[in-house]
């Protein structure tokens, strides 16, 4: 054990020509990108490597041990990874956690994620942090064949992420009492765990008509976080004003900025976004300040939207995190109250999405 | 909702002197309350007995009481102030327990004052077990499987019940007191009547031990209008079984997933929320069973604490700050985040670095302490470094100790451990002491599984691990060997934190010569921010720690940069007082126009908080950190003389003309024995007759010349490190023998011709005398003060009550006393600080030593007479003249008349009681206390009042003291006989006051080994059956004689107060007598110095 392990160099290379030094882990790659991010979670990176919201992107974490209590098959959001890549300054190269049933490395390599460790990642957030998020290309190719790739990706905008992300086929989730239809925009599993509690969950593909799922007589209808620029998010936002007014809405993340677009407000992109587990969102009817969990790059511009009332705003920027409309049954939020990973603090939110149903629907007048 | 309009005035409860389990950590959270509070605009009245904080400089608050911490004494205060809130939750146990106190003695309903930031009930749910256990009933949360318990037979009803191993927990404790682990029914019977002697209401908690599980500690903060933040979340790498003080700890919590993180959070909020702490910060505790993920709520603590000024610094998430605004009403979403100031406070920190605290424990000053490490918290400080990750941050943490060690062995403190076979290893890394982790890297080295060490130690695997990437890189590095190091292996074995040190001694060079090489290679280290959000946003506070990245923070200055150099981690002879001048430094030296730049490694400190200087640097106090941080800063001058022996020590080290203040070479001449011989002969000064010596035979001539009884002690050490007194040539050669073979010695000095043993003769029943002052580069001098102390020579000057101004020397030898102190400061030419130790026989004068240095007495001198030596030395050391002070104001008369201050020291004996109170000259108090009144008597009262040791007004005293005190003694006897207090005494005491006139009431049968018949109760059976209100008991000749020990230990056990010198039984009887004929009266530091608070710093 004279060499600590065999090391393996790549690099990092971002479309302003910004070159990291590090090692490859994970999946073997030359050349792997997309659009760069960086998160703030201090735990809970398999989540957030399964967070479907994810596809295009890759995550940065900026604490810097990942995979310090490895991965379950508990903590996946979704099927599988939809990232690019994973990056991050150490690998743990052992796991500890009764949980546990595979280590981070192993994990990423079974679903074909490449990562690059041991950058000074803080270098890379504040890069970001100043520059905005931008393409940037890892691996183990020459840092030219990398900046090329790096110039090349597209990144997020005006890309159709969700149609990568969507279930091909409804299915059937939980055992609440109630009737909801789920559009799976990139939908994470924590999501509609909390769903299955207060509904039994139809989860439909982003692209399914609102004929189609008003024919299933539902109690509710969710729309899902999902990737990418919500102008982009296919014919979902055609398809909610048919909705609207027909049967209760709540919308979370992509979700919210559709719902958005859909009643005609605008969304913009951020400088970097927000990824994290920390950020305080006020609730501006009872100035209660809620820890919240985020992942989103777009933003719907406040006081775009006609017919709702702005509910939330971040305390740290401004931006808005949720509105309520004005005359028909529906909500939404930037944020994730489901929270996997991140605090709790939000999950009520589930709780008035069903009396919302219920006051439009009450519990006796279903049909069950 | 904004700031509180109905409320005007408010009173913090200091935590008192500092003792094991309360530290400076509460000088930072009270500091930063008066700041808070002040800036409010409200008007802050401050109680605290501890003359060595910063929180009690007349500045931070508009009524400062430097006043006992005691019921009665608070009520003054309150009568007299009428403050309208009182807010007990910024200074520890203290006051909280002192708030509660108030509450049932119906004084704050009484004087109409309203307790914020806590709530009687939330601190009763809080601290008494049954209600917290109840309580975590109600809202679903699991605790151990417990009872409580009043008396020895419910304790072993509830032993039965529970189940063995059991840990015993007393209610209303501090830092653990009491607390006990037994694994049979014996050692049940033992630690379930210490701990029902150790709650001061007779109640324990028995609980089913879960040793071996993991520790969690969350900071929790929450406003009145609900809002529940977790600032940090701190995980413990010893598991289960040891204090968290006494604990290695990390943050953030490194092996938990978000899911269990989660649940503990909810679990926080919900403890939080039950237990009614309705605004503030609280630290909750869990225990994990790694096995399963079960979590266990251990306890809460409904105010600030240690942990939170630990997380305070991990986070740069200012706890105690926003726990101030938050008790006047505010809300979290309306404090700003000091640090990216356009982020809100209403947000849980993110960090991108690991954040190691390693404790400091103090057990060789107490001879007979066991040094293993339980449930009772036993370590006075500790030290807390950063890194980006736990192999870097762990290594800069152990060598922030300054115990010799230099990272995770790798460096000569291995050897030790190194001769030990493996089954001897292990079988020593089961039992959690200081050493146990160097213990567990050589099994890892020598290829021992990392799954048999975890099962056996309960270290986490992961943690283990991570231990072995340290380990397998310096077998990397001794295989790659020095010459063929590269760029990218120096950068490696930097990035997993290896000190040059270290290096060195895996390569066999000299630490310079590695530091050179690396350079050379490029390696050198970058300077990161801890910014509260991972560099999600820009942070505006320059707080910064090393480490090897590719990045560097330190922002460009023009203005001039003074680097001051801190103390380090808190220990025995080195605390707070050294912080205080510290602080005091970099204020003035900012006013001067100067960019200060502090270095420290202490989270407790005042000086480690990111708005005391202009930078601050979270940096080990090594050759190494220090000059990567001097290099980084470009400073015109480096301060070594405020912090203590740990900056001093450096000062040769470092660039001779950053140097600032009094020379390295100066400091020198006064610490080298010969130099220092000569220069008092040539300025005709007397000196104790001594020598030096090596060998046993050199110093069995010395006494010969000299005679006995001698003083023994090593040279360059601290705090009288391992001094003795001899009485005759066979002790003389035990302290010799005992010296040359000290191990932890060798670390620090060990006997060499350079590092001899000094001796001197001892001068028996002198006064011993302490003088700072202050002298300037043009020779100007002032006095700063004469401190007399209360006990004799021979007690170590930290050890001893000593009073300003000094009660008992006439003005002739106050006049010796200045001419010496003044041609001594001259002749070393001090610019600066200087302390000189005199020690006054017959009226002649003889110096001791002297240090040109910041003294341990310096802000207790500040407290007494108003002036502020810290700031008018700093300002010396950078060139002003003291004529040039005095002209700007800074340096005023000192206030002489009018009052008489008392300085006492508080000791730790409680905590350890195997070990001898008996006052020698080694030191061993932790913290110290001032009384202040009109006269001595009074004064000193108020010293052992505030000391813990409240002196009884009627009773018996039992007397019993060595031959050579007789005859001193008989004076203070008469006295007590005088004042209506009953003697009793042993029977050779009891004829030679009898003989003398001292009406003896209690003839004490001798103190017998056990199984020999006894005539009557002997002295330890009355004062644990309560009969004996004092105990004046001096130990006779060298080396605690049995008896004497066990009066002692029974009277430390029962909170008897306990005099062991004659000296300071004749200031008790002298202060009694006076404290009769007067009433309590409290009287503000503004008054007694006659001083306002400037509208300037508020």
């Amino acid at each position: 054990m004279s060499q600590p392990k065999t090391i393996v160099e790549a690099h990092l290379v971002l479309s302003d020509g910004e070159v990291f030094e590090g090692e490859a882990f994970g999946a073997p790659a030359d050349v792997a990108g997309g659009e760069v991010v960086f998160n703030t979670v201090l735990s809970g990176y398999q989540e957030v490597i399964t967070d479907p919201s994810y596809a295009g992107q890759v995550i940065t974490f900026t604490y810097p041990h990942i995979g310090n209590y490895g991965t379950s098959a508990l903590d996946k959001e979704a099927r599988r990874p939809f990232c690019r890549g994973v990056i991050l300054r150490d690998l743990a190269r052992r796991r500890s956690s009764w949980r546990s049933d595979e280590d981070l490395d192993s994990f990423l390599r079974r679903h074909d994620v490449p990562g690059i460790a041991g950058l000074d990642t803080r270098r890379l957030t504040r890069h970001l942090r100043d520059s905005g998020a931008m393409p940037g290309a890892f691996g183990t190719a020459d840092q030219a064949t990398l900046l090329a790739a790096a110039k090349a990706e597209s990144g997020t905008d005006g890309v159709d992420l969700v149609s990568t992300v969507t279930t091909p086929e409804r299915y059937v989730v939980g055992h609440g009492p109630r009737k909801v239809v789920a559009y799976d925009l990139g939908v994470k599993a924590t999501m509609l765990r909390h769903l299955g509690e207060i509904a039994t969950v139809t989860v439909v593909p982003a692209n399914t008509p609102a004929s189609e799922v008003l024919a299933m007589n539902p109690d509710g209808v969710f729309l899902s976080n999902g990737p990418g620029d919500p102008t982009e998010a296919g014919p979902i936002v055609n398809e909610i004003p048919k909705l609207l007014g027909e049967v209760p809405v709540f919308g979370i993340c992509l979700g919210h900025q559709v719902l958005a677009l859909a009643l005609g407000g605008s969304t913009t992109k951020m400088k970097f976004g927000h990824h994290g587990g920390n950020v305080p969102v006020q609730d501006a009817r009872t100035g209660k300040v809620e820890i919240t969990s985020q992942n989103h790059n777009f933003a719907v511009v406040p006081g775009s939207v006609p017919g709702v009332t702005e509910t939330h705003r971040c305390l740290n920027d401004g931006a808005l995190e949720g509105m309520v409309l004005e005359d028909v049954p529906a909500f939404s939020v930037q944020y994730h109250p489901e929270a996997g990973p991140g605090p709790h603090d939000s999950r009520y939110l589930f709780d008035e999405f069903a009396e919302l149903m219920d006051s439009v629907r009450p519990v006796a007048a279903r049909g069950e | 909702m904004p700031r509180r309009d109905d409320i005007h005035s408010i009173l913090i409860i200091g935590s008192g002197p500092i003792v094991i389990g309360q530290a400076c950590e509460f000088d930072y959270s009270g500091t930063q309350a008066c700041r808070v509070l002040s800036d409010e605009g409200y008007r802050v009245i401050l109680a605290n007995s501890n003359p060595a904080t910063i929180m009690t400089d007349p500045e931070f608050a508009d009524a400062t009481y430097v006043e006992p911490l005691d019921v009665e004494v608070l009520t003054k205060i309150i009568e007299k102030e009428r403050p309208d809130a009182l807010l007990p939750t910024l200074g520890g146990q203290t006051a909280l327990n002192l708030a509660t106190e108030l509450v049932e003695a119906g004084v704050l309903d009484q004087y109409d004052v309203e307790m914020i930031g806590a709530s009687e009930e939330a601190i009763k749910t809080a601290e008494d077990r049954d209600l917290f256990r109840q309580a975590m009933n109600e809202i679903g949360l699991r605790s151990a499987r417990s009872e409580i318990a009043h008396s020895m037979e419910e304790a072993r009803l509830a032993m039965d019940e529970i189940g063995l191993p059991i840990i015993v927990r007393p209610a209303y404790i501090l830092g653990g007191k009491g607390t006990g682990f037994a694994y049979t029914p014996e050692e049940f019977e033992h630690v379930a009547s210490r701990g029902l002697e150790a709650s001061p209401i007779d109640e324990i908690l028995i609980e089913r031990s879960i040793k071996g599980w993991k520790e969690y500690e969350l900071e929790v903060m929450r406003d009145h209008a609900d809002n529940c933040v977790v600032i940090c979340s701190i995980e413990n790498v010893d598991p289960m079984g040891v204090h968290t003080g006494d604990s290695i700890t990390v943050a953030p919590a490194q092996t938990l997933s978000d899911v269990e993180y989660q649940e503990m959070r909810d679990a926080a909020f919900a403890v939080i929320r039950r237990v009614g702490v309705e605004t503030g910060g609280s630290n909750v505790q869990f225990a994990v069973d790694p096995a399963n993920g079960d979590q266990i709520v251990i306890e809460m603590n409904p105010r600030v604490s240690r942990s939170s000024a630990l997380a305070s610094k991990a986070t740069g998430f200012p706890i105690a700050k926003i726990a101030a605004r938050l008790a006047v009403g505010y809300t979290l979403d309306e404090i700003p985040n000091d640090i990216t100031r356009k982020t809100p406070a209403s947000f849980e920190p993110s960090i991108d670095y690991v954040v190691t605290k390693i404790p400091r424990w103090a057990f060789e000053k107490l001879p007979g302490a066991s040094g293993v490490l339980g449930p009772q918290m036993q370590s006075v400080g500790e030290a807390m470094s950063i890194g980006r990750t736990f192999p870097e941050s762990l290594q800069k943490g152990l060598r922030s100790l300054e115990q010799g060690r230099f990272g995770l062995n790798a460096d000569p403190g291995e050897d030790d451990f190194n001769a030990l076979d493996d089954d001897q290893l292990l079988a020593e890394a089961c039992v959690p002491t200081p050493d146990r982790i160097f213990k567990v890297e050589v099994l890892l080295r020598r290829g021992m599984s990392i799954e048999r060490i975890a099962a056996e130690t309960g270290f986490d695997p992961w943690f283990l691990d991570q231990f072995s990437m340290i380990t397998e890189e310096r077998e990397f590095l001794v295989e790659t060997g020095f010459d063929a190091m590269t760029t990218r292996s120096w950068r490696r074995a930097k990035r997993l934190g290896f000190s040059d040190v270290q290096l060195g001694y895996l390569f066999d060079k000299d630490e310079r010569v590695v530091r050179a090489a690396r350079l050379a290679a490029g390696v050198r280290p970058t300077f990161k921010t801890v910014d509260t959000c991972a560099a999600e946003f820009e942070a505006e506070t320059p707080y910064h720690y090393s480490t090897y990245e590719d990045e560097d923070e330190v922002r460009p200055c023009d203005k001039p940069r003074i680097v001051i150099l801190g103390s380090g981690p808190n220990r025995i002879g080195q605390g707070i007082e050294f912080d205080y001048c510290c602080v005091h430094a970099s204020f003035t030296l900012a006013d001067a126009g100067y960019e200060t730049v502090m270095i420290n490694c202490n989270p407790e400190t005042v000086s480690t908080d990111y708005d005391t200087s202009d930078r601050l640097y979270f940096e080990p106090l090594t050759y190494e950190d220090v000059m990567n941080v001097i290099e980084a800063e470009n400073p015109v001058g480096v301060i070594v003389s405020l912090g203590g022996q740990t900056p001093l020590k450096l000062a040769n080290d470092l660039p001779p003309d950053l140097v600032f203040g009094t020379s390295p070479e100066s400091i020198d001449l006064a610490e080298d024995r010969e130099r220092w011989n000569a220069l008092c002969a040539q300025l005709e000064i007397p000196q104790p007759p001594g020598g030096t010596a090596v060998e046993v035979e050199e110093a069995v001539a010395i006494c010969q010349r000299v005679g006995y009884p001698a003083l023994v002690r090593p040279s360059y050490v601290l705090g009288g490190r391992a001094m003795t007194i001899v009485y005759d040539e066979d002790a003389l050669r035990g302290a010799m023998k005992e010296l040359a073979n000290f191990g932890s010695l060798g670390r620090e000095g060990g006997l060499t011709a350079d590092r001899p043993v000094l001796i001197d003769r001892f001068l028996e029943d002198a006064i011993e005398v302490d003088v700072d002052s202050i002298r300037d580069k043009n020779g100007d001098w002032v006095l700063g003060g004469i401190l007399e102390h209360v006990e004799e020579a021979g007690v170590h000057s930290g050890d001893s009550a000593c009073a300003i101004p000094p009660p008992n020397l006439t003005a002739q030898t106050i006049e010796v006393i200045e001419d010496y102190s003044r041609r001594l400061a001259e002749r070393l030419d001090v610019v600066g600080l200087l302390n000189v130790q005199f020690a006054v026989k017959q009226g002649q004068v003889f110096v001791i030593e002297a240090n040109p240095r910041a003294s341990r007495t310096v802000p207790f001198v500040a407290k007494a007479t108003g002036v502020q030596l810290a700031m008018v030395a700093a300002r010396v050391m950078v060139g002003s003249t003291l004529d040039e002070l005095r002209n700007h104001g800074l340096l005023v008369e000192a206030v002489r008349h009018g009052h008489v201050a008392v300085k006492e020291a508080v000791l730790p004996f409680q905590r350890f009681p195997d070990v001898d109170t008996v006052l020698g000259p080694e030191m061993r108090s932790t913290g110290e206390v001032m009384g202040i009144d009109a006269s001595f008597g009074l004064a000193f009262v108020k010293s052992q009042m505030a000391a813990g040791g409240k002196l009884p007004t009627s009773g018996t005293v039992f007397f019993s003291v060595a031959d050579r005190d007789k005859e001193t003694g008989l004076a203070a006897a008469h006295l007590l006989v005088e004042l209506g207090f009953e003697i009793a005494a042993t029977s050779g005491t009891a004829t030679y006051l009898t003989d003398n006139g001292v009406a003896v009431g209690l003839v004490v049968a001798k103190i017998t080994e056990s199984g020999e018949v006894s005539e009557g109760r002997d002295a330890v059976e009355l004062i644990e059956s309560g009969e004996i209100q004092l105990v004046i008991n001096t130990p006779k000749g060298r080396g605690p004689r049995a008896d004497g020990r066990r009066i002692r230990l029974a009277a430390t056990v029962e909170g008897v107060p306990c005099l062991t010198t004659v000296a300071a039984a004749k200031a008790a009887a002298v202060g009694m007598q006076e404290w009769r004929n007067s009433e309590l009266s409290v009287t503000s530091l503004q008054d007694f110095l006659a001083v306002r608070r400037p509208d300037t710093r508020g």
